[in-house]
């Protein structure tokens, strides 16, 4: 009787460790942006991740070596329309979790094009621009499968204090979102806008160049661009905010 | 290099229209330095105009404190139909173009 009551108690706390709960109620990423980013994000001409959407359709239908994006994927709008949204996925080519970007970059490359360095502008905006035709379409990632040992270790890295700070993810997007911190809010930290002009680098970055940002905020070591960590981040990160809209391109401070 | 220009479809003779316009460029003010040390060296656009009917209609002169990806917002009084063009050049000589055609209904 008294093994089956332990059951019974400790059945529900591995399901909480498994899915850890999430902050309640949800918040998108530009909630926590002041009026006139949140207009700037709004304004589809003076949003500067225009700039940016603009190289990523003209990338798009370049021809490279006689092929192009175009060539095999069609119109955007059609066929990438709600992409963004399953991304971080396991890629069965690939063997691994990609992101978006990751994605974007590897297809570049093995259609003739040259090789997109992470941050580089021209995949900055081909992400972009992929990103756009799933804006307001929720988050939905899998993680079922080959993508679960990757979100389980994206799970234990949100919740593993690190840097000389001595903080997880979770010390500030669960346990703080809303407070201030310096001059601005703490978000719940949900990957809806990325790619996204940020105000503070003046130019678009990844969702892995803010990723990096916060490592560095609690004095951590960064993990380079593009390794698994930031990954399983990233996909920890897309199903914590599962159902959220996408609204890539997003303008950040 | 890269610019959008936005103007009302069609404008009322007369009445002013606001024409916006937003150029790509890195606007780094000389004053940072690289993470080895390395001082970035100045890049701005300085100049920009805006031609309406082959008559210039607004000018800019930009400085180190303007924000990357500059935007702007000005008005100009419909008077005729015609092309309006706004070119801007930066401090390595480096210049950009768009254009398009105003409607005065």
């Amino acid at each position: 009787m008294r093994s089956l009551l332990v059951l019974f108690i400790a059945l529900p706390l591995a399901a909480a460790a498994a899915a850890p709960p999430r902050p309640s109620p949800l918040k998108n990423g530009s909630e926590f942006q002041s009026a006139d980013v949140r207009a700037l994000q709004a304004d589809d001409f003076a949003n500067p991740m225009a700039l940016w959407v603009d190289r990523g359709r003209a990338l798009w239908s370049a021809a490279r070596d006689g092929r192009s994006c175009a060539g095999c994927h069609g119109d955007a709008a059609a066929s990438m329309k709600g992409v963004a949204a399953r991304y971080p996925r396991f890629d069965p080519a690939l063997g691994r979790v990609v992101d978006l970007g990751q994605r974007v970059a590897a297809c570049f490359e093995s259609s003739g094009g040259a090789k997109l360095p992470a941050e580089s502008d021209d995949l900055l905006a081909l992400t972009a621009y992929v990103a756009l035709q799933s804006r307001g379409m929720p988050l939905a990632v899998s993680i079922d499968g080959p993508a679960r040992a990757t979100w389980e270790k994206g799970r234990d890295l949100y919740f593993t204090r690190v840097g000389q700070l001595d903080m997880a993810c979770t010390s500030c997007h669960d346990a703080s979102w809303g407070k201030t911190l310096l001059a601005e809010p703490v978000s719940q930290g949900h990957p809806t806008g990325w790619p996204a002009y940020r105000l503070e680098w003046q130019r678009p970055g990844s969702l892995q160049r803010r990723l990096r940002a916060c490592f560095n905020g609690v004095r951590a070591e960064m993990p380079p661009y593009d390794s698994p960590d930031l990954v399983a981040l990233e996909l920890y990160l897309a199903w914590r905010g599962r159902g959220l809209p996408l609204e890539s391109p997003g303008v950040r401070r | 290099m890269l610019g959008r220009l936005s103007v009302p479809p069609t404008v009322k003779r007369g009445a002013p229209f606001a024409v916006r316009v937003i150029v790509q460029h890195p606007m780094e003010t000389g004053f940072r330095r690289d993470y080895d040390g390395k001082a970035i060296p100045m890049n701005i656009v300085d100049k920009l105009s805006c031609t309406y009917g082959g008559r210039e209609v607004f000018r800019a002169e930009l400085g180190s404190g303007i924000a990357a990806n500059p935007y702007f917002v000005f008005y100009v009084v419909a008077r005729e139909s015609g092309p309006l063009a706004v070119e801007w050049s930066d401090d390595r000589g480096q210049t950009g173009k768009v254009a398009a055609d105003v409607k005065v209904a």
